[in-house]
């Protein structure tokens, strides 16, 4: 079916326009209003230009804690999933056939709430009076502060990630052929070994590109720090809120916003080509 | 496959409750009769549901919730489908680019997002305008809709359409009688997937949202950060039910796992 | 007046030539096949005919009329797709009745038309069901039904019978044929089974590379092929070297130990030949009462034959004898083999380029 070489423009045409104006052009101006000066009395100098934005970003304490707690908790939050998310995608692929698809939809699932009301589930259950203290009291332990604190935000932000991970996983296992553990296991290899050298190796790929999904989301996370973090526990993406909202600073905002999304895509992209540079060649 | 010793079905059972812990919690403690968050113990009070209705700030930003995600999704999939069509059916240069583009709302952090867009709005005169929010969550969902319309195109067998066109269908025939039905299961996923994604929306949502056009998962927000009650709990147990019944519907038309896992 | 022709058809994808100098005329009423290996062009073949894909270069002729360049929707041709193609949505009446919906006829002619055509395929009964209720046969059925509703002048089967199982493959290979002398109508179909298009089609043309390198009838094709190639693929044979001594009306060949005469013409004088025997051609006798002994290396059961492999002096033969009820011959047996002159072939021992034929 030949057709005119346009058609596929004509056929996207509607899209590129929404994605154009409300993509492309919108990240454009806030890329030049990065560069834009600031005065606290006066708002955005239109026609001024300056590097300070990125140059506060860069030196100034405050925002290099905040760069640093987001990327230590991102990293702490991504360790987690892949310390739970795999083995359990690796159990739930081994479990007969009704519990399997229901478990799965139950680990899933909660990826189509929103995060308020998962953000705002923890807080009743870390809370000060909430149910896990509640839980440590009975047993005579003494309450626990978690709420407000890094525990909180890095508990909520696993509980959200998780699905994240258990996805790639669970499909590099359903990629396996299942009679391949049982290769190894006729050829005298025991349980763990073939874990070890043989599923895991064809599991990785799954794992890495999990575990990037969970550490750019997490380092972007704005509604659980900002419920469960409180007032004093600031991510990037809390700073940025403040900045715009309550501070009215949007050049400096903007020069935070970017430096995330930047940060964001390099990390995705030239971890992406490594992994899969080395593993298209063993896998095909 | 070898089956799963005690302790793999330990952690299983931990990791269970470790998702659903958040969720039950708030739809059990939604009917508490207490002023406090606690567990209701001796009865259930629907007094927290009955107060969710009454305040006038919740009602209004669920139905703006709820035209909006009706609003979007659906523009979202007529935006998709020819696109779909453009990236599956014809090579053309610029193809991957533009399948790169139509997906990267999915690697762009929301905030980021929100934040060149109320630049954008402010331009434009677009803060406070219910049109330009629905085009900003458009752009949010589309990856979510073009993304199982495409799967629906790839897994496509052509020949369906070449048998209708040898019986004689035009292409606007074979367009509206064969390949639309036969995706409709692919565009309808979608459009429920986008549907429950920008219901849920927030971090984007709380920078371009204005006074008149709060969605609700924004206003719970902003609650929740002043005041912790029950009233919450309730609205979030509201939340839930939404977004179950949703959830419900995309099973039937296009199976949860599917969506979520891509079988 | 030939119904369907094809005239110099060729097709390039980019430089690849997928199809080369096509020459090929269908009667009114002819059962052709076009057999090949998969990449012989003979699926290309098809689309082009059927309109999928655009000619390179000569052209299309139906009923008189040019249809090179016509769109698909418009030659009016029945297609049964390889994959069948039916309409999941739609049960089989409506799947059957789609094409005459295109031509606008009348509810209630179409619902007479579809009854007929469904009855002529044995599905009546199952008309309001839908396709994935059907087994593989029955779809299979229902593609067909579909594409003879609209009393096409040419049917066009793209491997209809590959997607069946063994059993059924069997038997739907002779409906085929059945309803197509009963309708009468024109049909080409594309297989790569020999058996399938030997069986049921009025002539075969064997492809290979592009070309379409032998049009004949079935039988001509198998007993005298015209490449070495052909003569393998459309049967076994046992392929033997040797070198011409004598040439003329029949052809004396030098195998080696033995010489033996050939009904073939046309081979010069010390030309390098292949001859060609086909195992069931040839006979197992008392040794010493053939020409050239052998020893019985393997015997393997094929429930109506026997295959024996016999190494002899020219090398290991392959012979197959009929299961008629004598003991089968055990292994390290001597045995004469035996062969009727007029049963062998002689072949060019070089392929020769490959170019399409002129139909027989």
């Amino acid at each position: 079916m030949s057709a005119s070489k346009a058609t596929p423009w004509w056929l996207s045409g509607p899209a590129l326009v929404l994605f154009t104006a409300l993509l492309l052009v919108p990240l454009l101006l806030t890329t030049v209003l990065s560069f834009n000066a600031y005065d606290p009395a006066t708002g955005v100098k239109a026609g001024e230009f300056t590097l300070e934005h990125y140059a506060h970003v860069f030196t100034d304490d405050y925002y290099y804690g905040i760069f640093w707690r987001t990327f230590w908790i991102s990293g702490l939050v991504t360790l987690i999933c892949v310390a739970v998310g795999a083995p359990e995608a690796y159990i739930l692929s081994r479990m007969g056939k009704p519990w399997r698809s229901i478990l799965l939809l139950v680990v899933l699932a909660p990826l189509l709430v929103s995060v308020v009301v998962r953000a705002f589930g923890w807080s009743m259950l870390l809370g000060p009076e909430g149910l896990v203290n509640s839980g440590l009291k009975l047993v005579g332990l003494r309450p626990v502060r978690m709420l407000y604190t890094e525990v909180a935000v890095v508990v909520a932000l696993a509980h959200v990630m998780l699905p994240f991970m258990v996805i790639p996983v669970w499909t590099s296992l359903q990629k396996l052929d299942p009679g391949v553990e049982n290769a190894a296991l006729s050829l005298r290899a025991s349980p763990f070994t073939t874990l070890r050298r043989i599923v895991l190796p064809q599991v990785l790929p799954g794992i890495l590109s999990g575990s990037l999904i969970v550490f750019g989301l997490s380092a972007s996370a704005f509604a659980i720090p900002g419920l469960l973090g409180g007032r004093r526990l600031k991510m990037v993406a809390t700073v940025v809120y403040d900045e715009y909202l309550h501070e009215l600073n949007w050049p400096l905002g903007a020069a935070i916003a970017l430096t995330l999304l930047v940060a964001n895509l390099v990390v995705m992209l030239s971890y992406n080509r490594l992994v899969e540079g080395r593993y298209k060649k063993s896998l095909g | 496959m070898r089956k799963n010793g005690p302790l793999a079905l330990l952690f299983n059972a931990l990791v269970i409750a470790f998702m659903l812990a958040p969720l039950l919690v708030v739809c059990v403690v939604a009917f508490t009769p207490e002023n406090t968050l606690t567990l209701p113990t001796t009865e259930f009070s629907l007094r927290w549901f009955e107060a969710v209705f009454a305040h006038p700030d919740f009602i209004q930003s669920f139905w703006n919730s709820l035209w909006l995600a009706l609003a979007s999704a659906t523009l979202a999939t007529l935006l998709a489908v020819p696109a779909g069509m453009a990236i599956t059916r014809y090579t053309f240069p610029g193809r991957g680019f533009l399948n790169g583009l139509f997906l990267s709302p999915l690697i762009i952090p929301h905030l980021v997002l929100g934040v060149a867009l109320l630049r954008l709005f402010a331009l434009v005169g677009g803060t406070g305008s219910f049109g330009w929010l629905v085009l900003a969550h458009a752009l949010i969902v589309t990856p979510y809709t073009l993304r199982l319309v495409v799967a629906a195109l790839v897994g496509f067998d052509r020949s369906a359409e070449q048998a209708a066109l040898s019986l004689g269908a035009s292409q606007t025939q074979m367009f509206t009688r064969i390949t639309l039905p036969m995706i409709l299961p692919g565009v309808t996923g979608g459009w429920l997937l986008a549907f429950i994604n920008s219901f849920d929306e927030v971090t984007m949502s709380i920078f371009v949202t204005s006074p008149s056009t709060v969605t609700l998962p924004v206003r719970m927000y902003m609650y929740a950060t002043e005041s912790i009650d029950p009233l919450m709990a309730a609205v979030s147990a509201l939340m839930v039910a939404v977004t179950a019944f949703a959830m419900i519907i995309l099973d039937r038309v296009y199976g949860l796992d599917r969506v979520l896992v891509g079988r | 007046m030939s119904f369907l022709q094809l005239s110099n058809v060729t097709k390039f994808y980019g430089s690849t030539c997928a199809v080369s100098d096509m020459n090929l005329t269908v009667e009114k009423g002819e059962f052709v096949s076009l057999l090949g290996p998969s990449g012989c062009g003979k699926t290309t073949t098809l689309q082009m005919v059927a309109g999928f894909e655009a000619v390179s270069s000569g052209s299309v002729e139906l009923d008189g009329r040019d249809i090179t360049h016509a769109k698909a929707n418009t030659r009016g041709l029945g297609i049964v797709f390889q994959t069948y193609a039916l309409f999941p949505h739609m049960t089989v009446a409506d799947n059957v009745s789609f094409g005459l919906e295109m031509r606008k006829m009348p509810k209630a002619e179409r619902s007479e038309r579809v009854k007929q055509a469904l009855a002529l395929v044995h599905l009546e009964a199952l008309a309001e069901r839908y396709p994935r209720e059907l087994s593989g046969g029955q779809r299979q059925r229902v593609a067909l039904a579909r594409a003879l509703v609209i009393e096409p002048p040419v049917l066009l089967l793209d491997e209809p019978l590959s997607n069946l199982d063994a059993k059924l493959r069997e038997e739907m290979q002779f409906e085929l044929r059945k309803i197509q002398r009963k309708v009468g109508t024109t049909t080409v179909m594309v297989t790569h089974d020999q058996s399938e298009a030997m069986s049921i089609s009025d002539r075969v043309v064997v492809m290979e590379g592009g070309c379409a390198t032998q049009i004949d009838n079935p039988h001509s094709v198998y007993e005298h092929p015209r490449t070495r190639s052909i003569s393998t693929f459309v049967g076994k044979a046992n392929l033997l070297t040797g070198h011409v001594v004598a040439g003329g009306a029949k052809t004396r060949v030098n195998l080696g130990s033995i010489e033996v005469d050939v009904d073939d013409a046309g081979f010069r004088h010390g030309t390098l030949v292949l001859l060609s025997v086909r195992p069931e051609k040839l006979q197992l006798r008392e040794a010493g009462q053939g020409r050239l002994d052998g020893m019985v290396r393997e015997r393997f059961f094929l429930g109506s034959q026997w295959l024996y492999t016999v190494n002899t002096a020219l090398g290991e033969l392959s012979v197959l004898s009929p299961n008629d009820g004598r003991p089968a011959l055990d292994e390290g047996h001597l045995a004469g083999i035996d062969w009727p002159t007029h049963c062998t072939r002689l072949l060019p021992a070089d392929e020769p380029a490959l170019h399409s034929v002129e139909p027989a």
